[in-house]
C-alpha cells in the first residue's frame, strides 16, 4: 500500500484483527468490521467493474445496498461461488475470495470498453432496435454482445449450503435501526408489546451512531452517544427480539412480510461448516413500523460515473464509521447541506477538501458557517460541467449557473481531484410502503415522494426520513409523535428532549446540470448500473414514450438488480422537466419484491431434493424395490412401471408382462386409485347425480362402472363402484383426480345439496388393492381362499364378496380393467404385502407376472379402454369418446347433464375418439403426433395420437387418437407426419382385442 | 397474503383456502328446461369485479367445510365471513 488510507481513531473498526481476502486474485488486508468495500478503498482500490452497456471503468460509488457499480463475483467453489453481490453489504472474512464482473479478460484491460467509442451507436433502445435489423447483420452482433452482456455468472454445481425457513409473529415489527427504528422499537418493547426490530447491517444505530459533532446533540451528547446509550438499553429489554444482518424483501398485505436473515455469510469458511446460511422469515405483525431511512441521490452531469466519484454521506461513513480515506484530495459537490458534514468529518480527520461547489446561491447554516472558518472555498452558485480522469477521476471542470439555472456563465476553472463526493439530496426508502399497497404524495419543496397519510393502510406507520423528515430533530419529535398515536401510548421520556442541530435554509434542485456542451456531446449517466444516461431518456421522450413505465423499459433505467435505487427520482425529474409536467403527476414506478434480491436457497428453504414434495408410497412399495421395480411418478405416487429381468429393456420387460398377463396370469398393484367411502340415506340419490349413468337399481354386492362429468359436459373422471351395503358404497377414482374428485363430490354436497344426507371419506391409504387378472387368475384365489365359490353363477363379472385370506379380511370385486377374467383384493394396508406375497406364492406355479403400469396400460389399449387425463384432456364429451352408452337417457338430471346438448357439444365436428392401424404393423406412432389428411399445404391438423404401443397380443402396432368427426371416418386413411418419414394409417375401431368380451368369463 | 376466518376453525393464513370462485350462483333445479343462453349464463359467467365481491371459499388444508366470504379484491379486505346457507351481509 503505497498511501496510508487508514485512520486510527475509531471505534467500529478492530484493527487488531487483520483481515487477509483476494480481490481479482490479489492478495490484501483488511480489519474486522470491514466491508468488502471498505477494505478495497483502504487499499486504494476504486476501479471494481465495468458498466453494462459500455463498459466504463466504474468504482465503489457508495456504502449501502443501493450500490450500482461494486457488484463482484464472490467464491470460485462452482457449487457456492455467488454472483451479482455489492461489496458494500459483502462483511470482511478470512479468505473471501472476490472478483470483478462484466469485463473481460480483466477489469484493467476490457475488451468491452471499445463500447464506450462506439456509443453513439448503443443508445437507448438499442437492442430493441437492433433486433429489427435483417438477420444476417444480428448474427455478426450476437457473439460479441454476449460475450459482452450479463452480469455474474451463476454456480454450475447443486448449492451445498443450508437454507431455513422460519414463522415468526410479533405485536410489533420495526423495520430499520437507525435513530427512529431505536425509538419506536424501545417505545413499543418498553409498552410491554412483543417486538421485533430488523436491521440489514451487522450493527445498530443507522448513520446517527457515527454522527460525531457538536452541532448534533441530544440533552448535552453528542448525537452519537446519545443513541448508544439508548441501544445498550433497548438490548435490555426482554420482549424485544434484534435481528441484524436481515433484509426485508417484501410486504405484503395482512401485515405479511419476507425477510432474508443472513447468519453465516460474515463469518470465515471454515466456521461456517453446518451453520445454516440464510433463514427465510414469514412475519405475520400485527403492527408495523417502517424506518427504513433515506438513501442520498447523485447529480447529473456530464461524466459523473467515474471510479473516484462517491456518493458525499458515503465518503463521511467510510471516514467515520471505517477509518477510510477515500481519497487525499477531496471535492464536494452538492445542492444541499449533507455534503457539509462529510467536509466536518473529513476535516477532523485531517483530509484536504479543496472545494465545495454548492449550485445554490445562499447557502447559510450553522454547518456552512462552521466550514467557513476551516478555510474551505465554497463555490456558491456554481456546478460542474465535466471531469476527467479514466480510471480514476483527476479533475473537475466548474462553472458558473446562470440565474434560473439552464445555462453555465463565464469562465471555466479545472481543479484538480482524486475523489468527488456527490450529493444531490435525498430520497425516503418507501419501497416497503408502496408494496404493501400504500400509497405516495410527492412534496414539492424538496422533490420527494413521501408516504400519504390518507392512503396508507392500516396497522403500518412510517417514520423518521423514509417519511421524509431529514433533519435530526424533525425526526425525533414526529417519531416520537406518532409512535404515540400509532401504539396507543402514556407519556413517555422522549417527548422532551434537548435537541440541537443545523437547520438547512435554502434549497435548490436541477435534475439535469447544464455544461458548456450540447447534451449531444456528454455523457450524464442516471442508472450507473444499466449505463442509460439523461440523453436516453431524453431521446426516448422525443420518440414518443410517455408514461414513466415506457421510458423505464425503452432506456432500462431503473431495470438493473438494484432496480434503480439511485436514478429513478432523476430519471422523473428530467421527464416532468422536458415534458413540462408537475413531477406529483407524473408518479413513480412501480416497487416490486424483493427491496434487495434473494438468494433461491432462500426461497426454498428446506424444500429441496427429497423433500421437494411429498412421496407417496404403497404398502407393498418394498416388494416392488426388492424385485428390482423401475418406478414412475404419477401425482406424488411412486408406481411400478415395469419390472425388467436379466437386463431387459423397457420395451422387452413390457412385451413379456402383457403376453404373460393374457396367457397366464399377471398381478398389478393398483393401491394409488383413489377409494372414497360413502355412507348415509341418500348415497344412491347422490350417485345418481354424480355419475352419468343409473345407480339407484345397482344391486348389494354388485359393482358399476362410472364416468363423472364437469359441469360444462366434459369427462372428468371415471372408475368403478361397488355397493357394499344398502347405504354403503365404495367409489373408486383415477390416481391422480382422487384428491380433487372428493374436493368436487364434497362442494356439491354442502353447496348444492346439503339436503342429501351423505358422508365421503377418503379411504385410499387405508385399502390396498392387488388386481390378478388372466386365465389362471380363478385358479389362483381358489388356492388363497378355498372356500369361496368362485362360480360365475355365485360370483360373477361386476359383483364383489366379503371374505378373509387366512385371518385377514378382505374384499373380492371381480373387475376388470384387462379385458381378462381378473379379481381385486382390498385388504387393510398394514396386512397388503402379507396377502401380496401369498399371491405370488399361490401364483408361482402359473408364472404369475407382476406387471406395472405400463403394461396396464397396453393392456387396456388393447381393449380400448380409456384412461382420463391421457385420452381425455378435458375437452371430450362421453359422445366424443364414443361412450353414449353410459349416459342414463332416462335420468332427470346429472352434473353435466344439460351441456351435453349445448349447440356446440352436439357438433359433428368435433375431436372424437377412434383407433388407428398403421399400414406397417411393426410402425409404433409417437404419443402427441398429428394427424393430417393430406400434406399440401396449409396442412389441416385433424388431431393427434393419444396413445400408441405395440401389442404382443396382437401382434401389430395399436393407437388410440382424438381425431375432427372421427366417428364418421372409420376406415379412413390417414398420414402421420414425422420429422424424417410420413406414416400412414387407418381409422378403426377402438377395441383391437376381444370385441365380444369372451375372454371376461374365460 | 391474507387471513381468513373460517367461521369454523377462526383465523387461519390464506395457504390453508383455496378460493370457490363468486358465490350465490345456485345451480338450476331444473336444467333441461333452460335454453342454452341460460344455462351457459349459470355455467360461464361470473362478475369477477375490482371491489367488493362475494366469493366462495374452502378450507382444503383444515375442516374442508364450505363457506362464504364478502372480500374488496382491489385491497384484499375481508369485510364478512358466513356459512353456507346463512344469509349474505347487507353491502
Ligand atoms: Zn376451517
Amino acid at each position: 500500500m503505497s498511501n496510508n488510507l487508514r485512520i486510527n481513531k475509531n471505534n467500529f473498526i478492530d484493527q487488531t484483527v487483520r483481515i487477509s481476502f483476494k480481490f481479482n486474485g490479489k492478495k490484501l488486508f483488511g480489519y474486522k468490521g470491514d466491508t468488502l468495500a471498505s477494505a478495497l478503498l483502504a487499499n486504494n482500490i476504486h476501479l471494481v467493474g465495468r458498466s453494462f452497456k459500455y463498459h466504463r471503468p466504474r468504482g465503489i460509488m457508495t456504502c449501502g445496498s443501493e450500490e450500482p457499480n461494486a457488484i463482484v463475483q464472490v467464491g470460485k467453489d462452482p457449487a457456492l461461488t455467488d454472483p451479482n453481490v455489492r461489496a458494500t453489504e459483502i462483511e470482511l472474512y478470512e479468505g473471501l475470495e472476490a472478483f470483478s464482473q462484466n469485463c473481460w479478460p480483466s477489469v484493467n484491460f476490457d475488451i468491452g470498453g471499445i463500447n464506450n467509442f462506439l456509443s453513439p451507436l448503443l443508445p437507448a433502445g438499442f437492442y430493441y432496435k437492433t433486433f429489427m435489423w435483417p438477420a444476417s447483420f444480428w448474427e455478426k452482433y450476437e457473439f460479441f454482445i454476449r460475450h459482452s452482456a450479463g452480469l455474474g455468472k451463476s454456480p454450475t454445481e447443486p448449492d451445498q449450503d443450508l437454507y431455513d425457513h422460519q414463522f415468526v409473529h410479533c405485536d410489533v415489527l420495526v423495520i430499520g435501526g437507525g435513530i427512529s427504528g431505536i425509538l419506536s422499537a424501545k417505545l413499543s418493547a418498553e409498552k410491554g408489546l412483543n417486538t421485533m426490530l430488523i436491521d440489514d447491517k451487522s450493527y445498530l444505530g443507522g448513520s446517527t451512531i457515527y454522527q460525531d459533532d457538536d452541532i448534533f446533540k441530544i440533552n448535552n451528547e453528542t448525537s452519537n452517544v446519545w443513541l448508544k446509550n439508548q441501544i445498550e438499553k433497548l438490548k435490555k429489554i426482554p420482549n424485544l427480539k434484534i435481528k441484524n444482518r436481515t433484509s426485508v424483501a417484501a410486504f405484503h398485505g395482512y401485515n405479511y412480510l419476507l425477510a432474508r436473515e443472513n447468519l453465516t455469510d460474515h463469518l470465515s469458511i471454515n466456521e461456517r461448516k453446518e451453520k445454516i446460511r440464510q433463514r427465510l422469515l414469514k412475519i405475520r405483525a400485527k403492527k408495523v413500523v417502517i424506518a427504513t431511512g433515506a438513501i442520498e441521490r447523485p447529480l447529473i452531469f456530464s461524466n459523473n460515473d467515474r471510479p473516484g466519484i462517491i456518493l458525499s454521506s458515503s465518503i463521511k461513513k467510510y471516514i467515520d464509521y471505517y477509518g477510510v480515506k477515500t481519497g487525499e484530495n477531496i471535492s464536494l459537490f452538492t445542492n444541499n447541506d449533507s455534503a457539509y458534514e462529510t467536509a466536518i468529518s473529513l476535516n477532523k480527520s485531517g483530509v484536504k477538501v479543496k472545494i465545495i461547489i454548492d449550485i445554490r446561491e445562499n447557502p447559510s447554516s450553522i454547518l456552512s458557517e462552521k466550514i467557513e472558518k476551516t478555510g474551505i472555498k465554497i463555490l456558491r452558485g456554481h456546478t460542474i460541467t465535466n471531469t476527467d480522469g479514466y480510471k480514476r477521476i483527476k479533475s473537475i471542470d466548474v462553472m458558473k449557473l446562470s440565474k434560473d439555472g439552464e445555462n453555465v456563465v463565464g469562465n471555466k476553472t479545472t481543479y484538480k481531484c482524486d475523489c468527488l463526493g456527490i450529493s444531490g439530496g435525498w430520497t425516503p426508502m418507501v419501497h416497503l410502503f408502496t408494496q404493501s399497497g400504500g400509497k405516495l404524495k410527492f412534496r414539492n419543496n424538496d422533490n420527494v415522494f413521501i408516504p400519504d397519510e390518507n392512503k396508507t393502510p392500516s396497522e403500518q406507520i412510517s417514520v423518521g426520513s423514509s417519511n421524509g423528515d431529514f433533519e435530526l430533530d424533525d425526526v425525533i419529535i414526529n417519531t416520537v409523535k406518532n409512535i404515540k398515536i400509532f401504539l396507543g401510548l402514556d407519556k413517555n421520556d422522549y417527548e422532551n428532549l434537548d435537541i440541537k442541530c443545523s437547520k438547512e435554509k435554502q434549497k435548490r434542485n436541477i435534475w439535469l446540470l447544464p455544461s458548456n456542451k450540447p447534451i449531444s456531446k456528454s455523457k450524464p449517466f442516471l442508472d450507473f448500473q444499466n449505463d442509460s444516461t439523461a440523453k436516453d431518456v431524453k431521446l426516448a421522450l422525443r420518440e414518443g414514450f410517455k408514461s414513466i413505465e415506457h421510458v423505464k423499459r425503452y432506456t432500462t433505467t431503473g431495470m438493473g438488480t438494484d432496480q434503480g435505487k439511485l436514478s429513478n427520482m432523476h430519471a422523473l425529474g428530467i421527464i416532468a422537466d422536458t415534458t413540462g409536467t408537475n413531477m406529483g403527476e407524473l408518479g413513480t414506478t412501480t416497487f416490486r419484491p424483493p427491496y434487495t434480491p434473494l438468494t433461491f436457497g432462500a426461497i426454498v428453504g428446506r424444500n429441496v431434493g427429497e423433500f421437494f414434495d411429498h412421496t407417496r408410497r404403497t404398502a407393498i412399495h418394498d416388494w416392488h424395490v426388492e424385485n428390482k421395480a423401475e418406478f414412475e411418478n404419477v401425482g406424488q405416487w411412486k408406481r411400478p412401471w415395469y419390472f425388467p429381468k436379466n437386463g431387459e429393456t423397457m420395451y422387452q420387460a413390457v412385451q413379456r408382462e402383457s403376453k404373460a398377463a393374457r396367457e397366464s396370469a399377471g398381478i398389478l398393484d393398483a393401491s394409488t386409485l383413489g377409494k372414497i367411502d360413502i355412507q348415509g340415506e341418500d348415497a344412491s340419490e347422490f350417485l345418481n347425480r354424480v355419475y352419468t349413468n343409473a345407480w339407484s337399481k345397482l344391486a348389494i354386492g354388485k359393482c358399476r362402472y362410472g364416468l363423472m362429468l364437469n359441469e360444462d359436459g366434459m369427462v372428468y373422471d371415471d372408475g368403478v363402484t361397488t355397493r357394499l351395503g344398502e347405504n354403503h358404497y365404495i367409489m373408486t377414482t383415477t390416481t391422480g383426480g382422487a384428491a380433487n374428485v372428493l374436493s368436487k363430490l364434497e362442494d356439491y354436497l354442502q353447496t348444492e345439496w346439503p339436503e342429501l344426507n351423505v358422508y365421503l371419506t377418503t379411504v385410499t391409504d387405508q385399502y390396498s388393492t392387488m388386481s390378478i387378472c388372466g386365465p389362471n387368475s380363478k385358479k389362483i384365489i381358489k388356492k388363497i381362499i378355498p372356500s369361496l365359490d368362485l362360480s360365475d353363477e355365485s360370483f360373477p363379472h361386476m359383483s364383489f364378496k366379503n371374505s378373509k385370506i387366512d385371518n385377514v379380511n378382505c374384499r373380492i370385486m371381480r373387475i376388470s380393467f384387462t379385458g381378462e377374467h381378473s379379481y381385486e383384493i382390498n385388504v387393510q394396508s398394514n396386512y397388503a404385502k402379507d396377502v401380496w406375497e401369498k399371491c405370488i406364492e399361490a401364483g408361482k406355479e402359473f408364472n404369475i407376472t407382476p406387471y406395472g403400469t405400463e403394461t396396464m396400460h397396453l393392456l387396456r389399449a388393447e381393449k380400448g379402454f380409456i384412461i382420463t387425463g391421457q385420452d381425455t384432456d378435458g375437452t371430450l364429451t362421453p359422445s366424443d369418446l364414443q361412450m353414449d352408452w353410459i349416459i342414463g337417457k332416462k335420468k332427470y338430471d346429472f352434473i353435466g347433464k344439460r351441456s351435453l346438448y349445448r349447440s356446440d357439444t352436439i357438433r359433428e365436428d368435433r375431436k372424437q375418439l377412434v383407433g388407428l392401424l398403421t399400414d406397417d404393423p411393426k410402425e409404433v406412432l409417437e404419443e402427441g403426433a398429428q394427424l393430417v389428411e393430406s400434406l399440401e399445404k396449409p396442412i389441416d391438423m385433424l388431431g393427434h395420437v393419444t396413445s400408441s404401443y405395440f401389442s404382443p397380443n396382437l401382434n401389430k402396432s395399436i393407437a388410440l387418437a382424438v381425431v375432427r368427426s372421427g366417428k364418421k371416418l372409420k376406415g379412413k386413411k390417414l398420414i402421420v407426419p414425422m420429422e424424417n418419414k410420413n406414416i400412414n394409417v387407418t381409422i378403426t375401431d377402438t377395441v383391437f382385442y376381444d370385441k365380444e368380451n369372451k375372454r371376461l368369463n374365460a | 397474503m391474507f387471513i381468513i376466518n373460517c367461521p369454523y376453525c377462526g383465523e387461519r393464513d390464506q395457504t390453508e383456502f383455496s378460493c370457490g370462485g363468486e358465490a350465490h350462483i345456485e345451480r338450476p333445479k331444473q336444467p333441461t328446461e333452460l335454453s342454452d343462453d341460460q344455462w351457459a349464463e349459470y355455467l360461464f359467467m361470473r362478475k369477477n369485479i375490482k371491489g367488493v365481491q362475494f366469493e366462495r371459499w374452502n378450507h382444503i388444508h383444515g375442516c374442508r367445510k364450505w363457506f362464504n366470504v364478502v372480500r374488496d379484491t382491489s385491497n384484499d379486505k375481508i369485510h364478512a365471513v358466513y356459512k353456507m346457507g346463512e344469509r349474505p351481509p347487507v353491502k
